[in-house]
């Protein structure tokens, strides 16, 4: 078991050294950081002044390592636009986020998997055609598409809630005031496939000779399905619930935006916009990070709750 | 006149040196069979000819839109007035008669998606036969290079890549195609691995037939199946990329009628002319959901 998540850690760690690397090669091609600072009408001679203070000119070998090295050690740069330090931009930004995408994931995740049990055990019949279907809708939205409508829907006709969201209070009300009209978009996605999962284990479980023989022994329903079915039928969506978690980073950056929410999406966003380097490498590596440990925490999850996966390694 | 009952003439058995031929060559007959039994369990699944039908009309839209548009998608008359005989979608904040620019906006999504799509099959298709075909180190490579791109969303990815390199279209179609074709590839990939195996490949090596020809006129043949269904799949993606990226403002540029940047450049008169952005979306929405039901309908039967 330790070496198992000891091997998954080492490969993760491989991963996110290569990804910084092309993070930052990839920013790094992006022109001239004196001339993105000083603006066009600057002398070339104020140009390559600021590119030496801040060590452009030096080989990318040598900055991508300094680069690395400070971000290691807790210095992120300087935000080129907010002129502020990256680091705790980046990282207050990153809170407000996880605040909505749990919000989100706190509601969606019990609903899916209900829904999808649900179909299962109904497999074929008509509940099960129309949860279906409606995860297979639900799944193909972009999230500005039905972020669109919503708002349409609930802040401008009916005016139940406001068009912009902010950071909520710990007040309950405000919670799901400020929080529950950017989440519905996410948690259609999240939706589609995490309840996909739930049917598609279910339906094979069902169809297991062990399910069958508790059936034929006499146990009660209930029992068969909560005792044997769902505690099989669920690993695999605990796997995709996880990784799904790293998924809502991405869409975060389009709910965001549409909903003015100051999170690590809408910084991504306004880096990009503003061709805010350092920023911008910051932002996309700790969703790199965010992502890896999302996945990284299925992987071990599974092989924790099952142990066929942890003893063949 | 012909014995009715007769046998066929066998068949020469082709020498080693003959330019090879498709070795299986009953196979237009089956596969003939195949198709109409495919075609069949696809019309029998509503969820697929739902889909079919809406996507082929956007499709249609798209290349024939210019015929029928009741108005010029660019013409100014008063803006954002509400629906109306005269305007059926109303008008947004130029003026431009929403209708007009819901049917002229479905061909520049579609476009850039079907060709980003093109991109990703031809690079997956290529990458993921000689991977299962040889195996050992391109094999390796391309394992972890899908697993280091699926730990990652791709829609940062292409934020990051389109904000250096710039976000012509072109780009944008360069950077999802570049994004899928390792998925691809791997779809592809886990195909080549069964059918390698199989006797007539091992056939075609013994006529002394070469590693490209066999990939290409042996293999490929017979795992038209999961491509077609991963080309669907990765369409469906590709027109959820696109369209989030142009309402990013990557891509598209104003002052095309495209769905996802009316949607962004609409988005500030939300609140008093709601159907400046509302149909657009409901466009966008019956388009991604369509193709998601042709693809899981050819899933459902292609993989049964």
């Amino acid at each position: 078991m330790g070496r198992f998540i000891l091997k998954r850690l080492a490969l993760a760690l491989v991963t996110l050294i290569l990804v910084s690397m092309a993070v930052f090669a990839v920013s790094q091609l992006h022109g001239d950081v004196g001339r993105i600072i000083l603006g066009p009408y600057a002398s070339p001679d104020a140009v390559a002044r600021v590119d030496h203070q801040l060590g452009v000119d030096q080989p990318l070998p040598v900055r991508y390592w300094k680069w690395a090295t400070a971000f290691v050690r807790g210095d992120w740069g300087q935000s080129y636009l907010l002129n502020t330090p990256v680091r705790a931009m980046a990282l207050t930004r990153l809170v407000n986020s996880l605040i909505l995408a749990g919000f989100a994931f706190i509601l969606i995740v019990p609903i899916s998997i209900g829904l999808g049990v649900v179909a299962a055990l109904s497999h074929g019949k008509v509940l099960d055609r129309l949860i279906t279907v409606m995860g297979l809708s639900l799944i193909a939205l972009p999230e500005f598409v039905s972020g669109v409508v919503l708002l349409v829907i609930f802040a401008v006709a009916l005016k139940w809630l406001p068009a912009s969201a902010n950071v909520p209070s710990w007040n309950p009300a405000d919670i799901i005031h400020q929080l529950l009209l950017p989440s519905i978009p996410l948690m259609f996605v999240l939706f589609g496939y995490i309840a996909r999962m739930a049917r598609a284990g279910t339906i094979s479980t069902l169809d297991s000779n062990y399910v069958r023989t508790a059936v034929l022994k006499g146990l009660p329903r209930r029992v068969v399905i909560f005792r044997h079915v769902l505690r099989n039928s669920l690993l695999p969506t605990i796997t995709v619930v996880f990784v799904q978690a790293g998924y809502l980073v991405g869409g975060l950056v389009v709910i965001e935006t549409l909903f003015s929410y100051p999170g690590i999406g809408k910084l991504v966003f306004d880096s990009a916009q503003g061709h805010d380097v350092p920023m911008l490498e910051a932002t996309v590596l700790l969703i790199a990070i965010i992502y890896m440990v999302a996945n990284l925490s299925a992987d071990v999850l599974y092989a924790v709750l099952n142990p066929r996966v942890r003893l063949s390694d | 006149m012909e014995a009715v009952g007769q046998p066929p003439a066998l068949e020469p058995i082709p020498s080693p040196d003959a330019p090879l031929g498709p070795i299986v060559t009953s196979t237009t007959v089956g596969r003939r069979a195949r198709l109409r039994e495919v075609g069949a369990g696809l019309l029998r699944s509503p969820v697929f000819v739902v889909g079919a039908v809406v996507l082929l009309y956007w499709v249609f839209d798209a290349i024939f839109w210019q015929l029928y548009v009741p108005q010029d998608p660019q013409a100014f008359s008063t803006s954002l007035s509400a629906p109306s005989g005269a305007h059926w979608f109303g008008t947004d904040d130029l003026g431009r008669d929403v209708f007009s620019r819901v049917l002229a906006g479905a061909s520049s999504v579609l476009t850039i998606s079907v060709e980003a799509t093109l991109l990703g099959l031809i690079g997956g298709i290529a990458v993921g036969l000689i991977a299962g075909y040889y195996r050992g180190i391109v094999d390796d490579v391309l394992m972890r290079a899908v697993d280091a791109l699926l730990s990652f969303p791709g829609i940062i990815i292409a934020i990051l890549v389109l904000t250096v390199f710039g976000s012509s279209t072109l780009n944008v179609v360069l950077v999802i195609g570049i994004i899928f074709s390792p998925i691809v590839a791997r779809t592809v990939r886990a195909a080549v691995l069964v059918e390698r195996e199989r006797e007539y490949v091992a056939a075609a090596k013994l006529l002394g037939a070469r590693g490209p020809f066999i990939m290409a006129r042996e293999i490929l043949p017979n795992i038209t199946g999961p491509i077609v269904v991963e080309a669907t799949v990765r369409l469906a993606y590709a027109i959820f990329t696109v369209a989030t990226l142009s309402f990013l403002g990557f891509g598209i540029q104003p002052p095309s009628p495209d769905w996802g940047l009316t949607i962004a450049q609409e988005r500030t008169v939300l609140q008093i002319a709601p159907w400046t952005v509302l149909f657009p979306a409901l466009a966008l929405a019956s388009l991604v959901i369509a193709i998601n039901f042709v693809a899981d309908g050819l899933k459902e039967v292609l993989e049964s």
